[in-house]
């Protein structure tokens, strides 16, 4: 048995971290509680990075880590939590069909983007290159969460959490994005939850309700 | 190779330079209507004559193209990048352009007259649509490169179409709009196929290129096959002719005589195009698709035609079978020309131009006379008109020449071109072909009886709008039109006589063209300029100038012969009373009787809905609605299977975001895995 360093070992475990917190948050009923996952998940997400820029050296990874922390630990949470009190949400559960199930139907798909990692992983020169599929994993899920909730909120909330992966998945592939990209798309976030944040209130006046299946009553009838 | 190579330096197109200002300047007078869109008076007395003045000048110039039979090329910067326009001057496209310009000359005269305010669209935006629609049938008349040609096509679809839906508050009329629009797409889809089939693998779409790549039989064939099609749909041959009776009522008269005089020539001239020049020599069996849809379509055209209430209708349904005839012609010309027999060719080549020619000028002279009517009276409906000829001599006299002109009667021009094509049958006997040589001047017959039919078709017409007595009592109120419109209609009718009685003028300046297409000039002898002779070794022949001066003379003998026996012995009475007196309108032929005959004959073809009152009806009513079985043999099944499709494809659309985002994913997923196999 080989012996791993400590970083690559602390690497590992935040990794599978994140893991666990997009089952966590594939699980969660409450809106409120789901927002402080995703919080922790942008903080476990920040530790990664700060880690890594203190491996690599690399300078715009410790300024990427930085974003990470101001904007999904602070910003955005802030925001959300914000948001869900105006809109009296807070105590709002969601009825989840089946969580077992949905909970084979992620076991499945974490499968499946190992074994589709593993062609990348071998490619890949990077440190944390045994995280991509967990990267995949994450956004996958977060996509699986979408599609299963009907509340507004937590499909923001999937969304917001398939970034988190796809950042992880960039970090993990290739040591992050370019600066530029990676600050174009933090300010994308920040922009979709404000505008989201507006339709909530839009969807609310009209329905009465977050609940999407009112939308339903929006598409063309014969 | 490279077949882009141009033939000898061509000399400088002057012609074709001035055809393009002409087409330039049509679409600069459309453009001055939007000025002021409302005003009557800038659109119809300044902007439609001017108009009609360009239309005539471009109606020399293709005179002098013609007599001059060269051609002139140019290519002009403009469209997409590495795409220039190619643009070319020759006999074919000479003729067509004069028949465009001589004809909307008196067409545009007529519409400056005609549209008033608050009918619909504004008339300084109608005088757009009409002159681009005008600039639009020239273009592709000189377009020399498939994109050039279909863009221009798709121009004049839709300046036609905005021009049909001008009253489109109507419900009934924005329906027949989109029928025509359909049809158009449908059919400008075949011709996209056409010109990618007849490039052959070059995939160089100017028109010189594709006269030179070496198509296979088949594919040949297809070409050939998608030609007709687009064109007929355009054209109106049965089946693809629904629009036409859908769209002339729906459409002002000026525009419904463009449409139907110009417009259907336009697909007249890319069948002869694409068939006679593009294609090369074609085969002779690709001619028998066009006869027998050209037979089939006169005789349906004409029988719909006879059965009609609506005056507009039942001239659409009379440029049905005109379409026909001109089809026929084009199948006969291609059977003999596939045959090597040149000379027949060209004669039954001209007969289809000639028709083309006659069938611009009477048409249109037709569809302006019924829109004076509609003007006058706010009438089509044929049951509630008769006696107009009182009311509005102008009109009436003006249109007689164009109805005996259709209905086939010499000295008119109908005559020549019906003579003519019933001459070139007579020469099928000379095809090489077993049963073919046998079977084709039987066809004839059906054209005789088109023809006949025609007459009783314009008797109807004619009769039942301008003569008798009037059947309501507000067209005792109808006006005769206006200068510019008498203007109009005169030069149209003049149009008819001259090409009646000077037929040996018209059939050499049409040598070039079919010199040009079939490689053969109709002889003639040059010592009789006022006998027409087919061909002289046969001793038919037919001298207009005779005719009418033998007529004339009868009928001033009659006349004279019985003022001198009669003298002082006259007094007029009341017409057809035969001594009974108190007719009234009732007791008249309707326009439902006077075709009941033929609906009898000829049931099988129609779909008859009819309404008889009770004997003891205290207010009787008779309705009688004839359709088209052909709506729902083949167009309703067509659009059910279409509807069929849609909604299966609709049940995708659930409305639930989480059913799309699952197709996201699940796409996702299936694109990942098969990332992953590979």
């Amino acid at each position: 048995m080989t012996h791993l360093p400590l970083y690559q070992q602390l690497l590992d475990s935040c990794a599978a971290l994140l893991l666990l917190l997009s089952f966590a948050m594939l699980s969660q009923r409450r809106v409120v509680a789901l927002v402080n996952l995703y919080a922790v998940q942008g903080a476990v997400l920040a530790a990664t990075t700060l880690l890594l820029a203190w491996r690599t050296g690399e300078d715009h990874l410790y300024v990427s880590a930085a974003l990470t922390l101001a904007l999904k630990v602070m910003l955005l949470p802030w925001l959300l939590h914000r948001l869900i009190r105006r809109l009296q949400v807070h105590r709002d559960t969601e009825p989840l069909l089946n969580v077992s199930g949905i909970m084979l139907v992620g076991l499945v798909i974490v499968v499946f983007a190992f074994s589709l990692a593993q062609p990348i992983t071998r490619l890949a020169s990077t440190a944390t290159r045994s995280a991509i599929g967990i990267a995949l994993a994450v956004v996958l899920l977060a996509f699986l969460m979408m599609i299963t909730r009907r509340k507004a909120v937590s499909q923001v909330m999937g969304f917001l959490s398939m970034e988190n992966g796809v950042l992880f998945g960039a970090m993990s592939a290739s040591y992050g994005m370019p600066m530029i990209v990676e600050l174009g798309i933090a300010l994308d976030v920040l922009v979709a939850v404000l505008v989201l944040g507006v339709f909530f209130f839009q969807i609310r006046e009209r329905f009465d309700s977050l609940d999407l299946h009112h939308l339903e009553s929006l598409k063309e009838h014969q | 190779m490279h077949r882009l190579v141009h033939p000898v330096a061509a000399p400088f197109p002057m012609l074709l330079i001035g055809c393009v200002g002409l087409l330039l300047g049509w679409t600069v007078i459309g453009l001055a209507g939007l000025v002021r869109p409302r005003s009557v008076v800038l659109a119809g007395r300044l902007l439609f004559p001017l108009g009609a003045l360009l239309g005539l000048a471009l109606a020399l110039l293709a005179g002098a193209s013609l007599l001059g039979g060269g051609i002139e090329r140019l290519i002009l910067p403009i469209g997409l990048p590495n795409l220039p326009m190619h643009l070319r001057l020759d006999p074919l496209s000479s003729i067509f352009l004069l028949l465009l310009g001589a004809s909307s000359f008196g067409i545009s005269l007529f519409a400056g007259g005609y549209f008033r305010v608050g009918e619909g669209t504004a008339p300084g935006l109608l005088c757009l649509q009409y002159h681009l629609f005008l600039a639009a049938m020239g273009l592709v008349l000189i377009a020399d490169d498939a994109y050039s040609f279909l863009v221009a096509w798709e121009v004049m679809a839709l300046a036609s179409y905005f021009l049909v839906t001008t009253q489109h508050r109507i419900a009934e009329i924005r329906r027949a709009g989109f029928i025509y629009l359909l049809m158009a797409h449908v059919g400008a889809i075949c011709l996209l196929l056409c010109f990618g089939v007849l490039q052959g693998g070059s995939w160089h779409f100017t028109f010189h290129a594709m006269r030179s790549a070496h198509l296979s039989l088949g594919w040949a064939t297809v070409a050939f096959a998608l030609a007709l099609l687009g064109f007929g749909a355009k054209a109106g041959l049965v089946p693809l002719h629904v629009w036409l009776p859908e769209a002339h009522p729906a459409a002002p008269s000026p525009v419904s005589a463009l449409m139907s005089g110009v417009m259907l020539k336009t697909a007249v001239y890319g069948m002869l195009r694409v068939g006679l020049d593009l294609l090369g020599r074609p085969v002779w069996w690709w001619g028998l698709a066009p006869l027998i849809l050209g037979l089939f379509t006169i005789v349906y055209g004409v029988l719909f035609a006879a059965v009609q209430t609506d005056m507009k209708r039942l001239l659409a349904y009379s440029s049905v079978e005109n379409i026909g005839m001109v089809f026929t012609g084009i199948g006969l010309t291609i059977v003999f020309a596939g045959s090597g027999l040149k000379v027949f060719a060209a004669l039954a080549l001209l007969a289809t131009l000639y028709h083309c020619l006659n069938h611009a000028f009477m048409k249109s002279l037709l569809f302006l006379g019924t829109g004076s009517v509609l003007h006058a009276t706010g009438e089509r409906n044929l049951g509630r008109l008769g006696g107009l000829i009182h009311r509005m001599p102008w009109v009436a006299w003006l249109t007689l020449i164009g109805t005996l002109a259709i209905a086939g009667l010499p000295p008119l021009n109908g005559f020549v071109s019906e003579w003519l094509l019933l001459q070139s049958f007579l020469f099928t006997g000379h095809l090489p072909h077993a049963f073919v040589n046998l079977l084709i001047p039987m066809a004839m017959a059906l054209v005789v009886l088109g023809a006949a039919l025609a007459g009783y078709v314009m008797v109807k017409f004619y009769g039942v709008i301008f003569l008798g007595q009037p059947r309501e009592a507000a067209l005792a109120r109808a006006q005769d039109c206006g200068w510019l419109e008498r203007i109009g209609l005169t030069w149209l009718a003049l149009g008819c006589v001259a090409l009646g009685l000077f037929p040996l003028q018209v059939i050499r300046a049409l040598g070039a063209v079919t010199q040009q297409l079939v490689g053969a000039v109709v002889p003639q002898s040059s010592s009789h300029w006022w006998l027409l002779a087919p061909v002289p070794e046969r001793s038919v022949s037919y001298a207009p100038l005779v005719f009418l001066t033998a007529t004339l003379a009868v009928v001033l003998m009659t006349v004279l012969a019985v003022r001198l026996a009669y003298r002082q012995r006259e007094r007029r009475g009341p017409a057809w009373d035969c001594g009974a007196g108190n007719l009234t309108a009732r007791m008249q032929d309707t326009a439902e009787g006077f075709g009941q005959p033929i609906r009898h004959l000829f049931q099988p073809f129609f779909q008859i809905e009819r309404e008889l009152p009770e004997p003891t009806d205290r207010a009787p009513r008779y309705r009688v609605v004839v359709r088209e079985r052909i709506w729902r043999l083949m167009y309703e099944p067509i659009s059910g299977a279409v509807e069929g499709l849609a909604n299966t494809a609709a049940r995708l659309q659930q409305g639930r975001i989480s059913v799309y985002l699952l197709y996201s994913f699940l796409t996702l997923l299936v694109l990942l895995a098969v990332a992953l196999i590979r």
